[in-house]
């Protein structure tokens, strides 16, 4: 495993800019690589105009022809009981649409995971989401969630029926479980991921942002099984795909107590958190620190009222102040998929940008003509957002009382 | 004495990364490397502990080339009592797996470990997979992603995030869990005299020799993932600009918010 840089090297220092170590120089107009700043992340390769980089990886050839379908874990909802189980997740959906393409492209069958206290017919639901087969585990001792006892579940699964590819969701719990199960097993799992593709060679291509949104990286587990990646939620769009037959396979997988070594105490669930439900919002009216006062940003709760909608936030709203971090829209807050996507005085940075670009349409109203935010935009408004927005719920009010 | 190992690692500060309009590459110059804000927390939260319970002693752990010394540094300056860093060409291109492996194969030989703190991701990369992974390694108990930690007797109490509120969890040591942070948390800077006395204290650093770790397990060629090319974020909406006065303008939108059935 190495770097090199080729003879072809013309110094033209985009490496030494780039590197995010500070690992590069140029010696007599040639790139030299520091071997013990380089962390091999490949972004030198990625600039340089004559390919004079090269990172030299071994390539095993290893048989994976056992390997095959497309499976996805399937998670629910946490019920303030501890002993009940909640419904199916909306993430879990968005995996499954998604799911579905990758095993088209594949020709192999698309497998849901389900571990449950009982089924509740959950494989009639799932079939209605493209799934061919449902992989079941029902045990009274899958409640509540543990990330040993899941995991241990899921490692005989994988061992005994060999899945090419697996995604778990995002959320607090898929990124509990996976990256366990994918040490358990040495196998590549990316996280976080917002795009997912399969290329030439039959691998899964995982596309993510990296360096807070800045970048996006396209990685690849080609020496391992199952490729596994967490999916960031509400950025695959849900499609029904049904089926007329579903096949239920059930595993008694033994549950011995000792497994579970971490125990709820108390259970707390947020009650304002499910009023604002950002992430399952179809229409967000959302601001920036182009509303300028807290009092102007107030104004949109008014708006979003009108519409029916709920209110976002850019970072830096949150950070002047106006409005609480729970309304933040972006890659550290949440990312949102409305169907439509209000943006007052944001000017876009591009962590913002991350968390709702997926929007199904944009309107985005900044007094400058080449504000970021306008980029991702299909409607660009170049104007004052507060007098935009005063003059938009005047008129949304009066067709209401005439309406 | 009881162990406590905290992760850290250094990483570029996001916040200041600014993308160059023109190629779509990042700006690399002028950003500085900061400790990861969530493993800052954690070592707050291993020093409030060492200060309710003496015996603890607090290791501090980092991988990543020379200059990562310098976080260990500001964890020793703030009263950790150990610092290795794991430095090696050959652990170069490590991915979350590789990295969690040769992180636990240092705590393995550094000490018995009876509790690990981790940050619940680094801000560069925002995996949360290490932990884990180091978790998984070690074959101990896990909590991810909590909010506040405390010890009562042989028993860890943490309170974690689930989808839609908290959950209160206990487990008996060893465990290993990852911090997330409370928001408007105002994380401490060592004082100058800190700093100055921390200087004496040495940082031990360690090879993949070192730790006895397997060769083929590290850096790139122990890594299952493979970056196959980094690019930025792509854009394809085409837009239309609307450039009127603000009453044409909410016409526009109530036109096309009507047309779209958004309105009646």
């Amino acid at each position: 495993m190495s770097i090199e840089v080729l003879g072809n090297c013309i110094g033209c220092n985009k490496c030494v800019v780039v590197c995010p170590f500070g690992a590069i120089s140029m010696v007599n107009k040639k790139a030299v690589i520091d071997l013990t700043k380089c962390t091999l992340c490949s972004l030198c390769v990625s600039v340089c105009p004559v390919k004079a980089i090269v990172i030299k990886r071994e390539v095993f050839k290893k048989d994976f022809s056992e390997y095959k379908d497309v499976w996805v874990f399937i998670e629910f909802l946490d019920d303030y009981d501890l002993l009940k189980m909640g419904e199916i997740k909306k993430v879990s959906f968005e995996l499954l649409s998604e799911g579905r393409k990758l095993a088209d492209k594949l020709k192999n069958k698309l497998c849901a995971v389900v571990l449950c206290d009982v089924n509740r017919d959950y494989e009639k639901i799932l079939k209605e989401y493209g799934v061919d087969r449902v992989y079941l585990i029902e045990n009274k001792d899958l409640l509540p969630y543990d990330t040993e006892v899941y995991s241990a579940c899921i490692v005989s699964l994988i061992t005994k029926y060999k899945p090419s590819i697996f995604l778990f969701p995002a959320t607090y719990k898929g990124r509990d479980l996976a990256p366990r199960i994918a040490a358990n097993l040495y196998v590549g799992l990316t996280a976080d991921c917002t795009g997912l593709d399969i290329n030439k060679d039959g691998l899964l291509v995982q596309s993510r942002p990296a360096f807070g949104g800045n970048i996006m990286a396209d990685i690849l587990s080609p020496n391992s099984r199952p490729q596994m990646a967490t999916v960031r939620p509400n950025v695959m769009k849900v499609e029904k795909n049904y089926r007329e037959n579903v096949e239920v396979v059930r595993e008694n997988t033994k549950i011995t107590p000792d497994l579970r070594r971490v125990k709820i105490v108390k259970r707390i669930i947020n009650p304002s958190s499910s009023s604002i439900k950002l992430e399952n919002a179809e229409i967000i009216v959302s601001g920036g620190r182009g509303m300028k006062t807290k009092e102007r940003f107030e104004i949109l709760f008014e708006l979003a009222k009108l519409l029916d909608g709920c209110v976002g936030a850019s970072r830096a709203a949150v950070e002047s102040g106006f409005i609480d971090k729970k309304h933040q829209v972006g890659q550290s807050g949440t990312t949102v998929r409305p169907k439509l996507y209000l943006a007052f005085g944001i000017s876009g940075a591009v962590q913002h940008i991350v968390g709702m670009k997926n929007s199904d349409r944009i309107i985005a109203i900044n007094k400058d003509p080449n504000a970021s935010i306008f980029s991702v935009s299909h409607y660009a408004i170049v104007g004052d957002a507060y007098d935009i927005a005063t003059k938009l719920i005047d008129r949304l009010k009066v067709l209401k009382n005439r309406g | 004495m009881r162990n406590i190992f905290v992760c850290i690692k250094q990483v570029p500060d996001t916040t200041e990364v600014k993308i160059n309009p023109k190629t779509g590459t990042l700006i690399r110059q002028g950003v500085p490397s900061i400790l990861n804000p969530y493993d800052h927390f954690a070592l707050v939260c291993a020093l409030k502990l060492k200060k309710e319970n003496p015996d603890f002693l607090i290791n501090v752990i980092s991988m990543g080339p020379p200059q990562a010394k310098s976080v260990i540094q500001l964890a020793l300056a703030l009263g950790c009592d150990n610092g290795y860093l794991l430095s090696d060409p050959s652990f170069a291109g490590s991915d979350t797996w590789a990295t969690s492996y040769a992180l636990s194969m240092a705590i393995k030989k550094i000490a018995k470990p009876d509790l690990i703190i981790c940050g619940m991701q680094a801000i560069d990369g925002d995996t949360a997979q290490v932990g884990p992974g180091i978790a998984a390694q070690l074959a101990i108990p896990q909590i991810t992603f909590c909010q506040e930690i405390e010890l009562r007797e042989n028993k860890l109490i943490a309170k974690k995030h689930i989808d839609d509120g908290y959950d209160i969890v206990e487990t008996s040591l060893p465990c290993l869990v990852t911090m997330s942070m409370p928001k408007d948390f105002e994380l401490p800077f060592p004082s100058f005299v800190d700093i100055v006395q921390s200087l004496s204290k040495e940082i031990k650093i360690y090879s993949a020799k070192d730790i006895g770790a397997d060769e083929n397990l590290i850096g790139l060629a122990g890594s299952p993932t493979q970056v196959l090319r980094i690019y930025p974020p792509p854009r394809e909406v085409k837009t239309v600009y609307i450039k009127s006065s603000s009453v044409e303008a909410v016409e526009r939108m109530i036109e096309i918010m009507r047309n779209e059935n958004f309105i009646k």
